[in-house]
């Protein structure tokens, strides 16, 4: 066991988050430990992205705390909380003016690094996540859609935060350029021990990237289980999951624990 | 030509006019842009403010321009001197296309690369001058290209209260029924107009983000 596995690195106490009258997350109870990955899986609307905003508090919670290491995350600065912590999202989020060498060093850079560590930091994590440095110089538009979301992770793994929140972020591309993606994002992970909340509709990703798989369902959490676990799972909508992706699942939930 | 013929005799006042023309021009569109663009970028962070805002811009826009001259000429410290008046008037017609476009520009930025930036620890006015007035910056121009070419137009108008400027040759030239000298005006006028817009296209494209 990891010693910090008794304090856990996120956890959610009773949130709930309301938008006007409509409520979004329901009394969520939820603790990732240091070091797992653990998936947030369910369809759109069911609080996933809420939850995984919560946790760098882009949302306050209308009830209940978020604790990260064991700290309330409304207590202290927000921006030094953000900036301790990865994020990933889809739309990949990668600013249109900087080129990849900008985008990937930002953070590093507003944290007043000197630029000689900044630079030697961005070469060292385009290396690490397969980008060749001849695509330092170049803007976001010249990239494929894969490149891109390299550089997302890039970007998040910037100055090595221990928490990784990423959101859906190899949904928009396609099924070659995910599975490398995720074939990579293992080997990262097993070397970088980070501990990662990952959103995704896509029971198979979750099956093969999550240590735990959180499944959630109209704001609220439905059953928390490994990915063999889940399997077998009795829940009913875990079941129809399961049905629903159909055959081959036992192998990607093999790979993913492998 | 017996334009060009006159404009060439007279070249030094013209010369002096334009000078004097450029000057209104330039610091009212300056002063529109300071109060413009700050307001532009508020209203755009707080949508509740927009509707007020940008429909008092709209209504200063419909006054006529030698109603607002003759307005304004009355008010102690401005009716002094009558260039202040001049900028003033000028300043406030700028100000429209300046808020608007700066106010487009900010909200026409992927909300999903603020948010990105927001939940990467960027605090607010990082976001704004790193992320959002950057990527805002070619529609902003555009619109500060807009309030150019109407203060060159409406500068002519400030020589009605004594101001001077392009407009002298022009009311000069309607009062001796004399095209020359109306010409004489409305040649250069037009001239800087073209300029300016082609001037102002030419930086927006150079700033423009790809």
């Amino acid at each position: 066991m990891h010693p910090d596995s008794a304090i856990p690195m996120i956890e959610f106490r009773d949130v709930s988050y309301r938008v006007a009258s409509t409520s979004v997350l329901s009394r969520l109870n939820l603790q990732v430990q240091s070091g797992e990955t653990l998936v947030l899986l369910g369809r759109s609307g069911s609080g996933k992205t809420t939850s995984l905003k919560l946790v760098n508090r882009l949302l306050a919670p209308t009830s209940g705390e978020i604790r990260v290491k064991g700290v309330s995350n409304a207590e202290g600065d927000v921006i030094r909380l953000r900036r301790s912590i990865g994020y990933v999202i889809q739309d990949v989020g990668l600013f249109p003016h900087f080129t990849v060498e900008r985008n990937i060093g930002l953070v590093p850079r507003i944290e007043g690094w000197p630029e000689e560590r900044v630079r030697a930091r961005v070469l060292e994590l385009m290396q690490m996540v397969g980008l060749s440095p001849e695509l330092r110089r170049r803007r976001p538009h010249e990239l494929s859609g894969g490149q891109r979301q390299r550089v997302g992770v890039a970007r998040a793994l910037a100055a090595d935060p221990e928490i990784l929140l990423m959101d859906e972020p190899f949904g928009a591309l396609d099924p070659l350029t995910r599975d490398e993606l995720q074939r990579e994002f293992i080997l990262l992970r097993q070397r970088l021990h980070k501990t990662v909340v990952f959103v995704t509709h896509d029971l198979r990703e979750a099956l093969r990237l999550g240590s735990r798989i959180a499944l959630m369902e109209a704001g609220r959490l439905v059953t928390v289980a490994d990915p063999r676990e889940f399997l077998r799972s009795a829940d009913p909508l875990a079941a129809a999951y399961v049905r629903a992706f159909g055959d081959g699942l036992e192998s990607a939930a093999n790979r993913g624990t492998a | 030509m017996n334009v060009f013929r006159f404009i060439w005799q007279n070249h030094g006042q013209v010369l002096e006019l334009t000078l004097e023309h450029l000057r209104l021009v330039g610091f009212s569109t300056l002063l529109a842009m300071l109060i413009g663009i700050p307001l532009g970028i508020a209203i755009a962070h707080r949508p509740g403010f927009n509707k007020p805002v940008l429909a008092s811009a709209n209504i200063i826009q419909t006054i006529p321009s030698l109603a607002l001259f003759g307005f304004l000429l009355p008010v102690p410290w401005l009716g002094e001197r009558v260039d202040r008046l001049a900028i003033l008037a000028l300043t406030l017609y700028a100000l429209l296309p300046i808020i608007r476009s700066t106010y487009t520009g900010i909200r026409g930025v992927d909300p999903a690369v603020v948010e990105a930036g927001r939940g990467m620890g960027l605090t607010e006015s990082q976001l704004l001058f790193q992320v959002e007035l950057p990527l805002a910056l070619s529609v902003i121009l555009s619109g500060v290209r807009v309030a150019v070419v109407i203060s060159v137009g409406l500068a002519t108008i400030a020589a009605a209260i004594g101001a001077g400027g392009l407009g002298e040759f022009i009311f000069r030239g309607l009062a001796m029924v004399d095209d020359r000298v109306i010409l004489a005006g409305a040649i250069p006028a037009a001239l800087l107009a073209l300029v300016a817009d082609f001037g102002v296209g030419w930086l927006e494209r150079l700033l423009q983000p790809r």
